[in-house]
């Protein structure tokens, strides 16, 4: 692959090296200096995919927020059956999840995940395999059974591992979620449910119609918290293999030596990890304002103590 | 080998006594509680003086957010922010590069780029902030009452602190300064997962455990027994923290007395 020079008309004079942004002049490093060389640094092929990693974790907070609401949501559903053993199920999930360091359950998860896939799909694929899966230090499956498939490109092995981040965080955030939920369901009080059940309703109607819609202004403050501590617990799909901002931020700080890069500069890592600081101080205080906002929205009215607060500073 | 002897060869080994070599095939049951239990040395040890010396700060910044005067009040806010909103596992990638480029400064930094003081200057600082906020939300949350009969004792300065407001602000702290303590050791597992080198791998526990998963490609056995550690500790925290709550509070009615609850938010 070639580009040629955008000031160029006839493309036979060169091209530009790889990865290089065509804005910048950045063909020759070694004659640059001051701003311009910053320039053309900050927008090698390399820190594009830098940039890109932030969008990774975005969208691994896109995903996985909606997720664990799901997990939490049925894990504090669960937690409130009045089937004895469903019940158990909830409540050990909050538990367990609660009670052990978290970065423990996400390279638990990781590989647990991995090898429950691969044991079904063994299972299903290849039913008259004799060996046993564990030997000594090896977990073998058949060849079809392997996920994803020794054949398949690099873009499916990097999204079936971000997937199965994807799924470690929603289990583990789920568990957390839960946990506020099953405390906001709790907090509506009894009576709205009595009178739903005076008016004739089933357990399941009386659920949906007046305990979810209900337990929402109990939740929120919990569950603003939670999303704080799912934005700082990002960084940790560094641990899960992925390659995210504090992967790049690592790689591209650094030392290079003149011998295998344009740019050379000594250990750069402390300023790379200055910035992703920053810029998770300013995503943290956006939300805060913005949960702020939407938290002073929804108790407007409400005959709580933040919604009485509201009223007397009114008048 | 005999379990006796395999804890005698590791049961130190994260301190670096004993066997040298860690197992390499054919691991134990025995090897993996004992590895990974002498890894909990270096949590607890981190956990500990991270704690202690973060309280008396904690203490200092809670009431430097609480002065009027902009010129005490605004660095306690800003520390605090910081390291309140990024996350522990970046303020620990950022706090060893910054150790390392000040060791090519000046060697008094060198003992820094160690996990066993670098790390431990880290979660102090961490430690600091979240309970700073403790302590400043219980500053806020003093009983008027209690403030106006130091008054009118005519208790002023030093003896009104150490005798109404600081034994009053511990006693409504206490039940969210436990979870911050829990959560507090539940992070030093993030240590020797970040730029912190293991040296001679002498790590903490989740160190072995994960070296156990890497090695054996089973995750069932070492997690579950890193999970039971942490669960006996946490219980260990919640015995010690409750004979000091027991105590803050004895002077109270029974129902008075805040329980302590546990909250499970606070990752880092």
């Amino acid at each position: 692959m070639c580009r040629p020079y955008p000031s160029q008309k006839t493309p036979d004079q060169g091209c530009l090296p790889q990865g290089h942004s065509a804005i910048f002049a950045c063909t020759d490093p070694e004659t640059l200096s001051g701003l311009s060389w910053l320039t053309c640094y900050l927008t090698t092929g390399k820190h594009l995919a830098f940039y890109g990693a932030f969008g990774t974790v975005l969208l691994l907070l896109a995903i996985t927020a909606p997720a664990a609401m799901a997990f939490g949501f049925g894990g504090a559903m669960a937690a409130r059956s009045r089937i004895l053993p469903v019940s158990w199920l909830g409540r050990g999930y909050i538990a367990v999840v609660r009670g052990v360091p978290d970065i423990a359950f996400f390279l638990f998860f990781v590989i647990a995940l991995d090898q429950g896939i691969e044991y079904l799909r063994h299972k299903i694929k290849c039913p008259d395999w004799t060996e046993p899966l564990r030997q000594g230090s090896d977990f073998i499956v058949c060849q079809a059974a392997k996920m994803p498939l020794g054949n398949s490109p690099q873009w499916v092995h990097e999204s079936y591992g971000f997937s199965l981040a994807v799924l470690t965080f929603a289990i583990v955030f789920g568990a957390f979620a839960a946990n506020v939920l099953y405390g906001a369901m709790r907090a509506v009080p009894r009576a709205q449910l009595e009178t739903a059940e005076a008016y004739g309703m089933s357990p399941r109607q009386t659920f949906w119609r007046v305990l979810v819609p209900q337990m929402w202004v109990y939740a929120l403050p919990g569950l603003g918290n939670l999303w704080m501590v799912l934005i700082k617990a990002t960084p940790l799909l560094f641990l899960l293999g992925v390659e995210d901002i504090v992967y790049w931020a690592r790689e591209l700080g650094g030392a290079k030596t003149p011998r295998f890069t344009d740019y050379p500069h000594p250990d750069w890592r402390m300023w790379y990890f200055l910035a992703l600081l920053v810029f998770y101080l300013c995503f943290t205080r956006v939300s805060e304002i913005v949960l702020d906002r939407v938290m002073r929205k929804l108790t407007r009215g409400q005959a709580t103590s933040g919604g009485e607060a509201q009223r007397k500073a009114l008048t | 080998m005999s379990c006796w002897e395999t804890v005698q060869a590791y049961g130190l080994r994260s301190l670096g006594i004993g066997e040298r070599l860690l197992p390499r095939n054919d691991f134990t049951l025995c090897d993996q509680f004992t590895l990974i239990g002498s890894g909990m040395i270096w949590n607890v040890y981190f956990g500990f003086f991270a704690l202690i010396s973060g309280f008396v700060f904690a203490t200092a910044l809670g009431f430097a957010k609480a002065q009027p005067s902009p010129w005490v009040r605004k660095p306690a806010e800003w520390f605090i922010f910081i390291f309140r909103g990024s996350p522990l596992f970046i303020q620990f990638f950022f706090g060893y590069f910054l150790f390392l480029s000040l060791k090519s400064v000046h060697p008094f930094f060198d003992a820094f780029t160690s996990a066993w003081l670098g790390a431990l200057v880290v979660l102090f600082f961490n430690t600091s902030a979240y309970s700073a906020e403790i302590f400043y939300g219980a500053l806020q949350s003093i009983p008027k009452g209690d403030t106006e009969a130091a008054d009118a004792y005519g208790m002023s300065g030093w003896p009104r602190f150490k005798r109404i407001i600081w034994p009053t602000m511990l006693r409504l702290a206490w039940p969210a300064y436990t979870n911050e303590a829990i959560f507090l050791f539940h992070a030093t597992t993030l240590v020797f997962f970040t730029g912190f080198p293991a040296l001679q791998q002498r790590g903490d526990a989740l160190y072995y455990a994960s070296y156990f998963a890497d090695k054996t490609f089973n995750p069932f056995v070492p997690y579950p027994i890193l999970a039971m550690y942490f669960i006996l500790l946490t219980l260990v925290i919640i015995g010690v923290f409750g004979a000091i709550n027991r105590r803050l509070n004895r002077h109270l009615p029974q129902d008075q007395i805040r329980k302590i609850r546990l909250r499970p938010n606070l990752i880092r």
